[in-house]
């Protein structure tokens, strides 16, 4: 088993954003929505399939576009990237949205976003990433298992990185926190292990 | 049929989310998929609940979306057509 590398993170967290350490956004903002156009435009612009997407798309793919400043990922075939994702409340927000819409006119854009999982196909069609990927839903962030099981990935040549993390968004509730993992060091090189994960994610 | 393709224009942007599209960046015979406006089959279902909620038109066919669905113009032909007075 080799030590792999931590080499960027991402928190986005009420109505702040943190990158490697550094506090790159904190702002007042008048709810999620508000807060990721606002992300949208500082961070990103001209993808405009952005807004069609649900809130937890959004969210999941604004840390991942916050995480890959300055860090690109075409050293690697499009097949050797890895999403391993998290959360607690899976896709629910959307869920009752679309619910509501049966009543009417069943809407086909919220549909398509009622699986938590849409969020890494977003992620990978943004970055054309076609390797390993996983959704899990847990009540709490299972750092040991999150870290094992990307290890793993890494080890058995799966994957030559991966970005993996917690993107939970319920309502108003939200929290991202993600990763990049890579065989090699570059960027902030930090060992990837259970209890660095732990003290970042605190 | 101006008023129509303007109101369609507005309704297509409101449906379909595209907050960085304005009426006027829309043609009347600029297609709509692929390299036009990029809309894709998801739009399209939004599309025929578009026909369906506000002109109260039901697609009978779906094969006669991509001749429908072509343009605002072809749009509004088609609603113009199948409006029931």
């Amino acid at each position: 088993m080799t030590l792999n590398k931590l080499n960027a993170y991402t928190i986005i967290r009420p109505f702040h954003v943190i990158k490697n350490g550094e506090v790159l956004v904190d702002e007042q903002s008048a709810g999620l929505q508000e807060f990721l156009r606002s992300l949208y435009d500082r961070f990103a612009g001209q993808y405009q399939k952005f807004h069609k997407m649900d809130l937890l798309s959004k969210l999941g793919w604004m840390a991942a576009e916050v995480l890959l400043q300055d860090m690109p990922m075409d050293k690697y075939p499009q097949e050797d990237t890895a999403l391993v994702f998290a959360n607690r409340s899976a896709s629910l927000d959307t869920d009752e949205r679309y619910y509501d819409t049966v009543q009417d006119i069943a809407s086909p854009a919220l549909f398509v976003y009622t699986l938590p999982n849409i969020v890494t196909g977003e992620i990978s069609i943004r970055h054309k990433f076609k390797g390993e990927n996983a959704f899990f839903v847990s009540e709490q962030f299972d750092i040991p298992f999150m870290t094992a099981y990307v290890q793993q990935l890494l080890d058995t040549n799966a994957a030559q990185a991966c970005i993996c993390g917690w993107i939970e968004q319920y309502h108003e509730d939200f929290e991202a926190v993600l990763f990049l993992v890579e065989k090699e060091g570059r960027g902030a090189a930090l060992p990837f292990t259970a209890g660095q994960i732990e003290k970042l994610y605190q | 049929m101006e008023k129509l393709m303007a109101d369609l224009k507005a309704q297509i942007i409101e449906q379909l989310n595209l907050q960085e599209v304005k009426p006027e960046d829309i043609g009347d015979d600029q297609p709509l998929f692929k390299d036009g406006l990029g809309l894709d089959s998801i739009d399209a279902l939004e599309l025929i609940v578009l026909m369906q909620q506000h002109y109260n038109i039901r697609m009978a066919n779906p094969d006669d979306g991509p001749k429908i669905f072509q343009s605002i113009r072809t749009m509004a032909e088609f609603i113009t057509a199948n409006q029931k007075a």
